[in-house]
């Protein structure tokens, strides 16, 4: 598999997110900075990593979105191509438009920074292939700004297509209630594109990939993509 | 020219951070509140001196940047 982590001003995952995916696929990623116009030859999946691109000015992630290199990955993902936002790039894939909505303040305006259950909705897509339907798995969040909000419509249609990637859940599976963890609408952790070769999620399954660590229930969605691509 | 653009959250997008100030009001004792929505203003000084011209370079600057439109909406005063 032939990886690439976009690098922004501020990103700060994309070490850890470099290690999860050399782990995985025995091959290491390519960095490449964000004025970049174009992605390494073959590049079968791209990753915008976490951090704080811009120092979060004006809405987290809305000035990384505008960068040169997005607009390759947006050929890259039009073409069909994987890409995997985490946290501050999920919130730059909604700033790009290569997935709806928009992740707002959380709802009781901390920052939260803790280990957090996730409900796998589906295992049929290149990102979910090494985990089960349903699966209940244990990672990690840290943000400030992941409480997913979209139009009532939007949500209608990302529920109907099967777009919901994740839901924030308990121990034993249950979903929401105290386990959402910044107000998600529907508890939403993570989301598809339409043709699913896009995800963006706000956990960091790249921080779960090694038992002495924390835990090691990442590991499998880096499986996955290096099984897929 | 001179021109400022105001950003604010749509109608019915919560806003905790408005709401979190509306507390912080009626703590300090300012009575008469109903509601506090935050936003953002920006003052940009534009190259021409063409209205049609300012306006068109506004509108796609919010559209482009300064606002979500997902949840935000836009207006912009020109001052000459």
């Amino acid at each position: 598999m032939n990886a690439a982590v976009i690098v922004f001003p501020g990103s700060n995952r994309e070490r850890d997110v470099a290690a999860a995916l050399a782990r995985a696929s025995g091959k290491a990623p390519a960095f490449v900075w964000h004025t970049e116009t174009e992605l390494p030859a073959g590049t079968d999946l791209v990753v915008l990593p976490g951090g704080f691109s811009y120092g979060d000015y004006l809405r987290c992630g809305a000035i990384a979105a505008r960068s040169p290199a997005m607009d390759a990955v947006r050929a890259h993902a039009a073409r069909g191509g994987l890409v995997l936002g985490i946290c501050n790039g999920f919130q730059i894939l909604v700033e790009s438009g290569l997935l709806p909505g928009i992740l707002t303040r959380n709802a009781d305006l901390r920052f939260v920074c803790r280990q957090q259950h996730l409900k796998v909705e589906r295992a049929d897509t290149a990102f979910t292939r090494a985990y089960q339907p349903g699966q209940v798995i244990e990672v990690c969040i840290a943000h400030g700004e992941g409480n997913y909000f979209a139009d009532p419509e939007t949500v209608a249609r990302l529920e109907g297509d099967g777009r919901v990637a994740f839901r924030y859940c308990d121990a034993d599976g249950v979903v929401g209630g105290r386990a959402n963890p910044n107000g998600s609408v529907n508890d939403i952790a993570g989301v598809y594109s339409e043709q699913r070769n896009v995800l963006g999620l706000m956990p960091h399954p790249e921080n779960l990939i090694d038992a002495a660590i924390g835990g090691t229930d990442g590991a499998p969605l880096f499986a996955g993509l290096a099984q897929a691509a | 020219m001179k021109a400022r653009v105001t950003v604010t959250l749509k109608t019915g997008v919560l806003d905790p951070q408005g709401k979190a100030i509306e507390g912080a009001l009626g703590s300090l004792g300012v009575a008469g509140v109903d509601s506090v929505r935050q936003g953002k203003l920006f003052d940009v000084e534009l190259a021409t001196d063409d209205p049609a011209e300012a306006e068109a370079t506004l509108k796609a600057m919010c559209e482009k940047l300064l606002a979500n439109t997902v949840i935000e909406s836009y207006r912009y005063d020109i001052s000459g």
